[in-house]
């Protein structure tokens, strides 16, 4: 489904590689978790993939689609659960996810009836019509989820899209994701949150200073790692404890 | 939805309003005693003969000068050395006889080459007759074109005193019957204005007719600062990332922009006409005359919305915070008025001002809008500032999607 060949980034001015080297494939279907610490190179990867940055160098497809040749294509089968809360506050839900879900060409009410049936599947039905401003902030990246899946993406980058929620919101969330996924949707997952991790994704793989430096189901890990009780223990046995601040 | 920010409203609508009501009332005084005031000037006759009859009759036809008798010339100099008056005009004395004599002493002389000259019995003292000077008197602060208009009338004048007192004299050298006129005195080539059809002599707007163009270009542009804000919103807020991933190219969505933007700016102008047609003749001001020229008038509006909402495009894509955009839009917004002509007419601007005038679409448009006002033109005359207005809009426009490219090739 995706294919990463010895993708390079480096920015302006940057000294290092953001991302070096990286190869990789992701099957069809698959919830795949990058894991890293801050710096890692995740969110670089992922804004490659997702058509945000040009890489420096290398190449990768999507369903067959090479980004240098399709990139228009590239966008019509992806979608984006960014960080942000990307929404505008003074409309409603209803009229963020119409505008957003119009920018696919989705119109009229097929358009409705796809926000309507999210918006009851993540119990925000009854909110429709109250601006964004208003909703907390369990309630918006539950919005924030909708506006990137109308359009039925085949690959999905979730880069944190539980983070800030409570665990009501987190669950109804990862339950969606589930859902999607089985209806065939290829996942890209970001999070800090590894026992979320690990039970969400089928396949994880940690980064560090742009390199891949281990990947494998999440069961699997733990298992060939000494003393690792879970996800965590894996990705600090790899990344190390100390921390990692830039600016 | 529009209703979801009232103070952007305010910015938008009333905010204009506000100005050209304000603006236009008080400029409306000032207005006037421009087109009806003369400058007083102050005159000195020594001479009490024909020229500086004729050249006073001359003078106190014209619509700018009053004339105002002085009695002395040291008292005229003094006055206009004071800085009271700005031009003393003083006849000498015996002006018109000597010229009288000089003209008649030369025609003598002329005749007298052709052997036609009067019975030699009778000769003439010739004493030489002294050249005479009219002494004008400016103020130091009196502009070149001023004193240059005013030589070249009193040039004028005398000119055709001298050549009437020519033809006279001749007539009566060769003609014994004076009742008989020799020649035809009238001059052979006359001046006539011609104003564009409908207009009236004097093409200088009143307060409506500068102030509602004006203002209404001013509103129109400070569009530049809600849509460079809302730019930048959503770059910080992190739509600007869902639309970059959209399939939508950027071009789409400056477009998207241009359409809404453009709606308020014809908007804007469409109120603007209506404040000029019905509230101004109601609180006492000049009724802004647009019949036959509506359509015309939005087309204006529309190519001036365009040229700012390009502006507004580009310092939404370069600039990185509503820090950035708001403060450099507004001060933008103002220095282009002041360029255009929106306070001080570009006329009365220093030179290289003028000059650099040019280069504000304000200029550009307020020139269009005049066009349609004083000057009463049709379509194919506008097309020069309208073009320049599309140019700027295309160049503006063109230039944040190549910038918006180039961040994005980071």
């Amino acid at each position: 489904m995706i294919k990463i060949n010895e993708l390079n980034k480096k920015y302006k001015g940057a000294e290092h590689y953001s991302v070096a080297g990286l190869t990789l494939r992701i099957e069809e279907q698959e919830i795949f978790g990058l894991l890293g610490p801050n710096g890692a190179g995740k969110t670089t990867l992922i804004s490659m993939l997702s058509s945000l940055i040009k890489p420096t160098s290398g190449s990768f497809s999507i369903d067959g689609l090479n980004y240098q040749e399709h990139s228009n294509d590239l966008k019509k089968i992806i979608g984006i659960v960014p960080q942000e809360y990307a929404l505008y506050p003074s409309l409603t839900a209803f009229e963020n996810l119409s505008y957003f879900g119009s920018t696919y060409g989705i119109r009229g009410n097929h358009l409705k009836e796809k926000i309507n049936q999210h918006l009851e599947t993540l119990g925000l039905l009854n909110f429709a019509h109250k601006k964004i401003s208003t909703f907390s902030g369990g309630m918006k990246r539950r919005i924030n989820l909708i506006a990137s899946i109308l359009h039925e993406p085949k690959v999905l980058f979730l880069d944190e899209p539980t983070v800030g929620v409570d665990v009501q919101s987190k669950n109804v969330i990862i339950d969606h994701l589930k859902k999607l996924n089985a209806t065939g949707t290829t996942m890209i997952y970001t999070s800090h949150h590894l026992n979320e991790a690990e039970d969400f994704c089928t396949r994880v793989a940690i980064i560090d200073d742009g390199k891949i430096i281990t990947k494998g189901k999440p069961k699997a890990l733990v298992a060939s790692h000494n003393n690792a009780r879970n996800l965590e223990d894996v990705f600090l046995a790899i990344t190390g404890k100390a921390l990692r601040d830039y600016a | 939805m529009l209703t979801r920010d009232i103070g952007g409203l305010a910015i938008l609508f009333l905010m204009p309003i506000l100005l050209v009501i304000t603006i236009t009332t008080i400029q409306d005084g000032t207005f006037k005693i421009v087109k009806e005031t003369k400058i007083p000037v102050l005159w000195v006759d020594e001479d009490q003969g024909e020229i500086s009859k004729s050249i006073f009759e001359g003078l106190s036809n014209s619509k700018t000068l009053e004339l105002i008798t002085a009695s002395s010339e040291d008292e005229a100099k003094s006055s206009v050395f004071k800085g009271n008056y700005q031009l003393a005009i003083v006849i000498p004395k015996n002006l018109s006889t000597d010229l009288a004599a000089k003209v008649d002493e030369n025609v003598s002389g002329i005749m007298a080459k052709f052997g036609l000259e009067e019975d030699t019995a009778t000769v003439v003292d010739k004493t030489p007759i002294a050249q005479k000077e009219i002494r004008l008197y400016f103020d130091p602060a009196t502009q070149y074109a001023f004193k240059s208009s005013i030589k070249n009338g009193i040039n004028q004048m005398i000119a055709q005193v001298e050549t009437q007192s020519i033809y006279k004299a001749f007539q009566e050298q060769l003609e014994e019957d004076p009742s008989k006129d020799f020649f035809e005195t009238e001059s052979f080539i006359s001046f006539k204005e011609i104003v564009p059809n409908g207009m009236q002599d004097d093409a200088i707007p009143n307060a409506t007719q500068h102030n509602i163009p004006a203002w209404s270009l001013f509103a129109i542009f400070f569009i530049i600062l809600p849509l460079s804000i809302n730019m930048v919103k959503e770059k910080n807020q992190g739509t600007f990332v869902r639309l970059r991933t959209n399939p939508i190219s950027y071009a789409t969505v400056l477009g998207g922009k241009t359409l809404v933007f453009l709606a308020v700016a014809l908007l804007q102008f469409g109120i603007m006409l209506l404040i000029g047609v019905y509230l101004f003749p109601n609180i006492g001001l000049p009724k802004l005359e647009i019949s036959g020229n509506v359509g015309i008038l939005f087309v204006v509006a529309f190519f001036a919305g365009l040229a700012a909402i390009g502006l507004g495009l580009l310092l939404g894509t370069i600039a990185k915070s509503q820090e950035q955009s708001a403060p450099f839009g507004a001060t933008f917004v103002v220095i282009l008025a002041a360029l255009g002509g929106v306070w001080v007419p570009v006329f009365a601007m220093p030179s290289f001002m003028q000059s650099i005038s040019r280069l504000s679409p304000m200029n550009w448009g307020l020139n269009a809008f005049y066009h349609v006002f004083l000057r009463n033109v049709d379509f194919p005359e506008l097309i020069p500032e309208l073009s320049l207005l599309f140019l700027f809009f295309i160049a503006t426009t063109l230039i944040a999607i190549l910038y918006n490219k180039r961040q994005n090739s980071v």
